[in-house]
């Protein structure tokens, strides 16, 4: 039984959506309550049916788990093109994120959708499907029709369904995206040539394409080509145009999808591809993409600032969020790019949230305008208290999985350059100005509009649609390891193909080195090749105390009046953590 | 022991997740009660691990419990772990027990809000934050209760959020406090950098054992850390959300911005004690803000007319104090006045809060008067609370004052300068606290007919709980008597310095002190780093000195009494005759312009035009020019297909013509 899950379910989780929009396309037309319940039964039972993965899932593996591969398409007798699907731990969050906000997006769209439902909710579980197979995909070939198809559905939902100008926002997303992904088409094609060239073998699997041997020239242009894909879709400081007017005039559950999933589709290609496949490359490229996420961050912070529409705040905000998660990947160091994970789920739950309770009020008043609310606390209170927790998490309030995410990636640019750092945290600042300059205007004051006084109050369905959100966010911010322990062998995997090919590695110090701490005559702190950049260097297998192995950290001097009383540690017995000399004498001088 | 240290915030999270679900449905007696008996609880859970700690030998005194990894990947450990030494039990203590004695009288104070389960809400999550911040065995989880009570300082500042002005202050108390945030965030990166951990423990023991090397680097994590403290305990730069905090309900002035959390900011300097030696700079930079900061909102507060703003200047003055005296390397005279400071000013907050009730929340002192007729129990309580911070004896603020005062001179670090700074505000602060309370409790009633009618002392479980306060603002000194008083009542050896004593596992003896900053790089070049060994026992010296203290404080409060009783009037006149340093003083030096003129605006601006300038007329110009281009190239060649089949022979035909010519060539 737990074999044929183990080797179905990622199938099943790509096609189930898809057959079910077939299905909802022969209902009646007029069945509306038959189709909306039909279609979140569908993302109902594909979330059920992911769940088993977080727990099946062996967190200590960094390689492909699930994994399934059928032979396609043959090429002089190889099968060059397989149906190849598998997860690792980048991709595990992924999937569970696409159907846990397929779920939440249909839910939340009985209240906006008011016309063509059979279509919507069609379209709406086609993009579940094909959100899923971008992510399960290990053939490039696989991935680019998944990656290529998600397009449609999200093309139709923003034209259809959309505002005012939906026809110009559908066409600029979807140009927009075309020519990202265009030149990512020649790119795989030539890698793969690339790699017929040098092994005689024609696959389009990812996982034997990542050795491919190239030219300087050739890696950069390569990566260049993939990374403008997914630079785009992140999307990076100066590519971002089209994400404001996409989320302004798609619907509610668009945006939803939008911002939470889609958008991860940037930075997961970062990981997948730009990363492990052309690892010279990306160090050398590294600086100019840690520039455009800190002017990203600051940028798209203070554009919010100023924004009159809610929506298009929470899209710039977006802006700056996945700035965070691009620096933390690019910064090359485990903590970073874990915390640019962690940023990511963080960002789609976060987020996702805040377009609801945009969506929520909406459907209202039918309007985003800021200024026509104010005061509404007053009369929708539990709106009220849940866009506060939404906010919350995603100015990345600690106990909220936005502070993981966010302190990851701040340590882990700190260690690689602490002007990253600075520069970076100062989002910090800027994000509580947007957010809760806005939740004054919006929720706080004297109600300013008389159709404000009538609002009524979040119902059962909007409720139970927004508090799974805040509790995934309260759920990785206080207990994150279940999450952190599943993503970082894969991570730890990437990290080190990509670490050591640092254009920096001729200083490994760097200029930043703090080299005051260490003594001159102790032996340097234990390095390993792949933490070249980092500049203390932390074993992963050490416990709380780094340092221990330095024996002049811990020089004593007995005849020093500082006894440090901290040796009582309960968790470890002084003998075992540190030299034994310097505890019984301190402790009995005092 | 351990089994039940993690209780402590517990109890109070749970209160939260009470009142938060069913606090509208429960009746509001079961509501305010459940609110205060969490509260209750963690007081006495608190106060039993603290006889726990004074049963061990001093040397031990530290239970350490973890409960659960945290944020712990890539080589970076951190964990939900909890810690108790003495610092830690005294907060816990301040914190639980005033916190409980601030809920009861919120119970009376709220009584008729329509939103009292949402208020006891918030008021137990900070309760559950403030404690995670001192029972905290790591920087990281420090920083969870470091920003959450900054979270519900915003709630409940923001609380009546109808007014304009109490949202103003929320968010303005939140992004002030966030700028310091951005400073401590660096400071625990950097931190992490040096020493590979964020546990107290592993990163002071590595500064212990190293201080010699250590300095250049500790002294810049200890300034990134001290730009927190600025923050959160509203000292220059950063003190401008804590005058506006007073929209938010009084107990949350008296629990949250007097008591408790703004002196979150003096527990993080001296639970870093160990760093702040090793890093002589920014000791002094620390002492220079504290004496700057006690001096010059001890100024401001001369001249203002609204009582809660009176005491807000004052609680920053006062936290300045503290401050000082960490500057100066005698943590322990600061964390004394910290405990102090919590029960004088919390008594100060609420009496004043029993005015305004009684004033149908009128805040005007121009407007009071002769109140000690109407209000007698608050009128005496707020006369205790008076002669403590002004430091009169025996009241608790003379015992903490006068420890602050001779720290700054004869701690490590200290200096006549600072110590001038101490006396001088000391005498600033017992005029405006006489100006304060002789213009409120006594003279002329000066307030209108209506108020007059409904002025009314107020209900018992208010006044109980100003009895209480006041009598810990009497008796708390008496906890440290300072060893030259001790000696001349020929007083028993474990009364002296008793308070010093069971803290100084946690902030260090002032062997370690000098032994510290003498390893330090440099600690002795720097300025003010004159080491005072010999000051220590002097006993003539020190009274002399608290002579000059007391005198210029009871002067003080004889010119408060001359001219704010015996001749009203003094004070407008003395106004009208110096304008310019008047209205100065009345607009707070104009610093929240400088900051609006300075950074709001420009900030505000430079948004404005990266949108309008640059995302809208650069980028999207580009990405639409590239669109308007093709559609214009395309037009020009639409011109050919034009369907008709005529056109595309002749195009044929010239083709043909145009190839054989070519060809022909």
């Amino acid at each position: 039984m737990q074999e044929f899950y183990n080797r179905s379910i990622l199938t099943v989780l790509t096609f189930l959506p898809m057959v079910a929009a077939l299905l909802i396309l022969l209902m009646p037309r007029g069945a509306v309550i038959a189709i909306r319940g039909f279609a979140l039964a569908a993302a109902l039972v594909n979330l059920a049916l992911s769940v088993p993965l977080f727990f099946l899932f062996r967190s200590a593996e960094a390689g492909m788990q699930f994994e399934l591969q059928v032979p396609w398409v043959y090429l002089s007798g190889q099968p060059a093109i397989t149906y190849h699907v598998g997860i690792d731990g980048i991709s595990l969050f992924m999937v569970l994120l696409t159907t846990f906000l397929s779920a939440i997006a249909i839910a939340g769209s009985f209240g906006g959708i008011r016309t063509r439902e059979r279509e919507y909710y069609a379209l709406m579980l086609f993009l579940e499907a094909g959100m899923a197979g971008v992510f399960v995909a290990l053939d490039l070939v696989l991935f680019y029709t998944f990656w290529e198809a998600m397009l449609i559905p999200m093309y139709f939902i923003i034209g259809v369904w959309g505002g005012q100008r939906r026809i110009y926002a559908a066409v600029k997303f979807f140009l927009y995206t075309m020519i990202g992904s265009l030149l990512m088409l020649v790119a795989i094609l030539v890698l793969v040539w690339l790699n017929y060239q040098h092994t005689g073998v024609r696959t389009f699997d990812i996982l034997q394409l990542s050795a491919v041997p190239m030219t300087r020239a050739a890696q950069n242009l390569l990566f260049l080509a993939f990374g403008l894909a997914f630079a785009i879709k992140v999307p990076m400081f100066p590519f971002h145009t089209w994400l404001p007017d996409a989320h302004v005039e798609a619907p509610t559950a668009g945006s939803v999808i939008l911002a939470g999933v889609l958008l991860k589709m940037g930075t997961y290609g970062f990981l997948r591809f730009c990363l492990p496949l052309f690892p010279e490359a990306s160090a050398a490229f590294a600086p100019l993409l840690i520039a455009l996420a800190i002017i990203g961050i600051i940028y798209g912070a203070l554009v919010a600032l100023v924004q009159p529409d809610m929506k298009k705040l929470v899209a710039y905000s977006s802006v700056s969020h996945l700035g965070v998660a691009v620096l933390g990947i690019f910064v090359f160091t485990l903590q970073g790019m874990m915390g640019g994970m962690v940023q990511m789920i963080s960002h789609g739950l976060s987020t996702g949230a805040l377009f609801l309770c945009v969506g929520m009020i909406y459907e209202r008043r039918h309007t985003r305008e800021i200024s026509e609310f104010g005061g509404i606390w007053a009369v929708m209170p539990k709106y009220g208290a849940l866009l506060i927790m939404v906010t919350l998490a995603s100015i990345g309030l600690p106990f909220m999985s936005g502070f993981v995410g966010e302190w990851l990636v701040f340590l882990g640019s700190w260690l690689a350059n602490p002007w990253y750092a600075v520069f970076a945290a100062t989002g910090v600042i800027l994000s509580a100005c947007y957010m809760l300059w806005m939740i004054q205007r919006v929720l706080q004051g004297e109600i300013t509009h008389e159709q404000n006084r009538g609002l009524k109050d979040l119902n059962l369905r909007e409720m139970a649609v927004l508090v799974p959100l805040v509790a995934g966010t309260i759920w990785i911010g206080v207990y994150p390891k279940p999450v952190l322990d599943r993503i970082e062998p894969s991570l730890a995997r990437i990290q080190e193909i990509v670490a050591p090919a640092q254009p920096f590695a001729e200083d490994p110090a760097g200029p930043m080195s703090f080299r005051g701490v260490r003594d001159e005559e102790s032996p340097p702190a234990r390095t390993s090749q792949t933490y070249e950049r980092q500049v203390v260097v932390q074993p992963r297998d050490s416990s709380h105390r780094v340092r221990n192995d330095n024996p002049a950290a811990h020089r004593v001097r007995n005849d020093s009046p500082m006894s440090f009383r901290g040796v009582r540690d309960e968790e470890s017995p002084p003998a075992q953590t540190s030299g034994a000399p310097n505890n019984a004498p301190q402790e009995s001088g005092r | 022991m351990r089994a039940y240290l993690w209780l402590i915030p517990l109890l109070p999270l749970l209160g939260v997740l009470i009142n938060a679900w069913f606090g509208h449905r429960l009746p509001r007696r079961v509501s305010g009660a459940v609110a205060c008996l969490v509260v209750f609880g963690s007081f006495v859970l608190g106060v039993a691990a603290l006889i726990r700690l004074i049963g061990m030998p001093p040397g031990q005194r530290i239970i350490y419990h973890k409960l659960f990894p945290w944020i712990s990947t890539g080589g970076f450990e951190s964990a939900v772990a909890l810690m108790y030494d003495p610092l830690s039990a005294v907060m816990v203590c301040v914190v639980t027990g005033v916190g409980f004695l601030i809920h009861v009288y919120s119970l009376g104070y709220m009584a008729h809000d329509p939103r009292y389960p949402r208020f006891f809400a918030y008021m137990n999550l900070f309760t559950f934050a403030m404690l995670m911040l001192v029972l905290a065995d790591n920087f990281l989880l420090m920083f969870v209760g470091w920003e959450g009570v900054g979270l519900c300082s915003y709630l409940l500042i923001g609380f009546w959020f109808e007014r304009k002005s109490a949202s103003d202050a929320g968010m303005k108390a939140f992004i002030v406090n966030r700028v310091g945030d951005f400073g401590f965030l660096l400071g625990m990166m950097f931190i992490f950098a040096v020493f590979g951990s964020l546990r107290f423990h592993d990163v002071f023991k590595q500064v212990a054992a190293d201080p010699a090397t250590l300095t250049l680097t500790v002294t810049g994590i200890c300034l990134l850390l001290f730009v927190g403290a600025t923050g959160k305990s509203a000292q220059i730069p950063l003190y401008v959300w804590l005058p506006d905090a007073m929209e938010g309900p009084t107990p949350v002035s008296a629990l949250i911005h007097a008591a408790t959390m703004v002196t979150a900011g003096v527990y993080m300097v001296a639970r870093c004690w160990i760093m702040f030696l090793n890093a002589p700079l920014a000791l002094t930079v620390v002492a220079c803000i504290g004496a700057l900061t006690a001096l010059f909102a001890a100024t401001i507060a001369l001249v203002q007319n609204d009582i809660k703003r009176v005491l807000a200047y004052s609680t920053i003055s006062q936290l300045g104090y503290m401050f000082m005296a960490c500057g100066a390397g005698v943590f322990a005279a600061g964390v004394f006045h910290l405990m102090t400071h919590a029960f004088f000013k919390a008594l100060l907050f609420l009496g004043a809060g029993s005015v305004m009730h009684a004033m149908s929340d009128d805040t005007d002192i121009r407007r009071m008067g002769g109140l000690m007729k109407w209000l007698p129990v608050t009128g005496v309580t707020f006369w205790v609370g008076t002669l403590a911070i002004s430091g009169i004896p025996p009241f608790s603020g003379f015992f903490s004052k006068d420890e602050i005062i001779w720290s700054s001179l004869a701690g490590p670090m200290g200096s006549w300068v600072f110590w001038v700074f101490g006396v001088v505000t000391a005498a600033l602060t017992a005029f405006y606290m006489a100006r304060l309370t002789f213009k409120v409790f006594h003279g002329q009633p000066r307030m209108s007919g209506e108020q007059k009618h409904h002025l009314h002392e107020s209900p018992p479980s208010m006044a109980w709980v100003l009895i209480l306060l006041a009598v810990g603002a009497s008796l708390a000194g008496f906890l440290n008597i300072p060893p030259a008083i001790a000696h001349l009542l020929h007083l028993p050896e474990r009364w002296t310095a008793a308070f010093t004593n069971f803290l100084e596992p946690s902030v260090g003896t002032h062997e370690q002190a000098v032994y510290l900053l003498e390893a330090s790089v440099g600690g002795s070049q720097i300025g003010f780093a004159k080491l005072a060994h010999g000051l220590q026992h002097n006993a003539a010296l020190e009274f002399g000195l608290m002579g000059i203290t007391l005198a210029l404080a009871a002067g003080a409060i004889l010119t408060g009494r001359w001219m704010y009783v015996s001749r009203p009037g003094t004070g407008t006149a003395l106004a009208r005759k110096l304008p310019f340093l008047f209205r100065t003083l009345q607009n707070k030096y104009y610093l929240d312009e400088f900051y609006k003129a300075v950074i709001v605006r420009p900030g505000m601006a430079l948004g404005n035009a990266l949108w309008r300038g640059f995302d809208v007329l650069v980028i999207e110009g580009i990405v639409n020019g590239i669109a308007i281009a093709t559609a214009i190239i395309s037009r020009l060649f639409r011109v050919f297909q034009t369907g008709y089949v005529r056109n595309y022979a002749a195009g044929i035909l010239a083709g043909a013509i145009l190839i054989i010519w070519v060809l022909m060539r």
